[in-house]
C-alpha cells in the first residue's frame, strides 16, 4: 500500500495511463511524418497545414474527449476517444516539428545525396529523415510530456489510468491518492521523456563521435 | 444525438439567464484573464532579466520542463483540498483554481520571454551599445519589442492551456463553461454536454484568434518586414 492504495492498483492505472498516452504517440508520429514531409516538399502547404494542425491543439481536452463520441459514434466511455483525441494532440505538435527537422537538412547535403544518385523517396527517408531525428525527438519528448499530463483529465469522463486517483482522492477528501497519481503520472512523462531522449542518442550516432572529438 | 445537441445549442433560454452560456462565458473568460494577467505579472519581468543577463537560463529550461510533466488536474484537486477548508464564499472556490491556473501559465510565458530577448540579433544589441545607449535603453527599445512576437506566442499558448485547465475546475465547483460538461455528465445529458464543449472549443478559437490579431497589430512592422524578406 502507498497512501492508501494498493501497489497492484497503481501498476494497472500506469499501464493503462501509457497504452492512453504512448499509443497515440506512435500513431501520431506515424500520421505526422508524411505530413510535415509534404509541407517541406510543397512549401505553399505549409502555412495551411501548420495552422491547421495547431488549431487542433486550441480544442479543450476535456471538449474533445466529449465531442469525439458524436464525430465517431463511439460510446463516452471508450478508449478510443481518448486514443483519437491524444493522437490529434500529438499531431497538432508534430507535424511542425518534422517539418521543422526536414527543413533543417543542409542544402549541400541534399545535393550531395541527389549527385549520388538517390532517388528523392530514398533520401527523404536515408537522408533527410535520420539528420533530423534529433529535432523530431525533441519535439516528440514534449508530445510525451503533455499527453502524460492531459491523458489524466479523461478520469472525468470515467476513463480509467491515472487520473482516477485524483477524481478518487477528491471525492473522499483524502490527499493521499492525489498525491500518489501525481507522482506516478510525473514519473512515467520522466521515464518517457528519457525513454525518447535515449532513443535518439542510438539513432544518431554521428552526434556523438563529433562531440567525443 | 446531433440533432439533441443542435436543439439545445440553439434555444435561446441556454444562451441568457444567469447560468446561461453567454454568463457562464463571462465567468469563464473572467478567470481566465486574471489567471494569465497574474502569471505575466511574474513571468515576463523575471523572463526579460533571464534573456538579458543570461543568468539563470538553465533554472528557467529545467522548471519549465519539469512543470509540464505535472497534472494539472492533480495539482487542481491537491490545491482545493488544502485551500478550500480555509477559505469562504465565492472567493474559496475561485482563489485555489485561479492559483493553478497561474502556476500553469507561468512556464509558457517565462520561456516566450527568455527564448525572444535571447533571440535578439546580437548585432542589433551591439549597435545599440554603440550609439550609447543605456541598459535599460536596450532592453526597453531594442530588446522588448524584437522579442514581442515570442513574447506573445508564449501569452497565446498560456492562454489555450488556461481555458482548457479552467473547464476542467468546474468539478471542483466554479462557474464557467466547463459547468455544462460536469453537470452534463453528472445529469446524464449528453446534448449538454456536448453543447457545453462546443461552446467552450468556440471560445478557445475565438481567444487565440483575437490574440493573434492583437499579435499582428503590435508587433513592429521592421520585424515582419525584415522577415519576409
Amino acid at each position: 500500500m502507498i497512501g492508501g492504495v494498493a501497489w497492484s492498483t497503481v501498476g494497472e492505472l500506469v499501464l493503462r495511463h501509457l497504452y492512453l498516452a504512448g499509443l497515440p504517440l506512435l500513431l501520431g508520429l506515424l500520421i505526422s511524418l508524411p505530413l510535415g514531409w509534404l509541407a517541406t516538399r510543397y512549401r505553399w502547404l505549409a502555412p495551411p497545414m501548420i495552422a491547421g494542425t495547431g488549431l487542433l491543439y486550441t480544442i479543450p481536452s476535456l471538449a474533445l474527449f466529449i465531442l469525439l463520441p458524436l464525430l465517431l459514434g463511439t460510446r463516452v466511455l471508450d478508449d478510443a476517444n481518448v486514443l483519437v483525441a491524444m493522437t490529434l494532440y500529438t499531431i497538432a505538435l508534430l507535424t511542425r516539428t518534422v517539418a521543422d527537422g526536414l527543413g533543417s537538412v543542409p542544402g549541400a547535403t541534399r545535393q550531395a545525396a541527389t549527385a549520388m544518385g538517390y532517388g528523392e523517396l530514398r533520401r527523404t527517408l536515408v537522408v533527410d529523415l535520420p539528420l533530423a531525428v534529433p529535432v523530431i525527438t525533441a519535439g516528440l519528448r514534449v508530445a510525451a510530456v503533455s499527453n502524460v499530463s492531459i491523458v489524466s483529465v479523461a478520469a472525468l469522463i470515467g476513463v480509467s489510468q491515472l487520473g482516477q486517483l485524483f477524481t478518487e482522492g477528491f471525492n473522499r477528501n483524502d490527499m493521499g491518492p492525489i498525491l500518489v497519481g501525481i507522482g506516478a503520472c510525473v514519473a512515467l512523462a520522466l521515464v518517457l521523456d528519457a525513454g525518447i531522449a535515449a532513443l535518439s542518442r542510438v539513432l544518431t550516432p554521428w552526434l556523438r563521435a563529433g562531440a567525443a572529438r | 444525438m446531433i440533432s439533441l445537441t443542435w436543439q439545445w445549442l440553439t434555444d435561446p433560454a441556454t444562451w441568457t439567464g444567469p447560468g446561461g452560456i453567454l454568463a457562464q462565458s463571462v465567468t469563464h473568460l473572467r478567470i481566465s484573464v486574471i489567471a494569465l494577467a497574474l502569471a505575466a505579472l511574474v513571468a515576463v519581468p523575471v523572463g526579460l532579466f533571464i534573456g538579458h543577463t543570461g543568468r539563470g537560463r538553465w533554472l528557467a529550461i529545467n522548471v519549465a520542463g519539469a512543470f509540464r510533466a505535472i497534472p494539472s488536474l492533480g495539482v487542481l484537486f491537491v490545491a482545493t483540498l488544502i485551500l478550500l477548508p480555509r477559505l469562504s464564499g465565492d472567493l474559496a472556490f475561485e482563489l485555489p483554481v485561479i492559483l493553478v491556473l497561474v502556476l500553469l501559465a507561468v512556464p509558457p510565458v517565462l520561456s516566450g520571454t527568455y527564448a525572444g530577448v535571447e533571440a535578439v540579433d546580437p548585432a542589433a544589441r551591439d549597435a545599440a551599445r554603440g550609439v550609447g545607449m543605456t541598459e535599460s535603453q536596450i532592453l526597453w527599445q531594442v530588446e522588448v519589442p524584437a522579442a514581442l512576437p515570442l513574447v506573445l506566442s508564449g501569452l497565446r499558448s498560456a492562454m489555450l492551456q488556461i481555458i482548457a485547465t479552467a473547464t476542467i475546475a468546474a468539478i471542483v465547483g466554479i462557474g464557467g463553461l466547463g459547468r455544462y460538461l460536469i453537470d452534463g455528465q453528472a445529469s446524464r445529458q449528453y446534448e449538454v454536454m456536448a453543447g457545453g464543449a462546443i461552446v467552450v472549443a468556440a471560445l478557445a478559437l475565438l481567444v487565440d484568434l483575437v490574440m493573434a490579431g492583437i499579435q499582428r497589430v503590435v508587433v513592429s512592422r521592421g520585424l515582419v518586414e525584415a522577415r519576409a524578406g
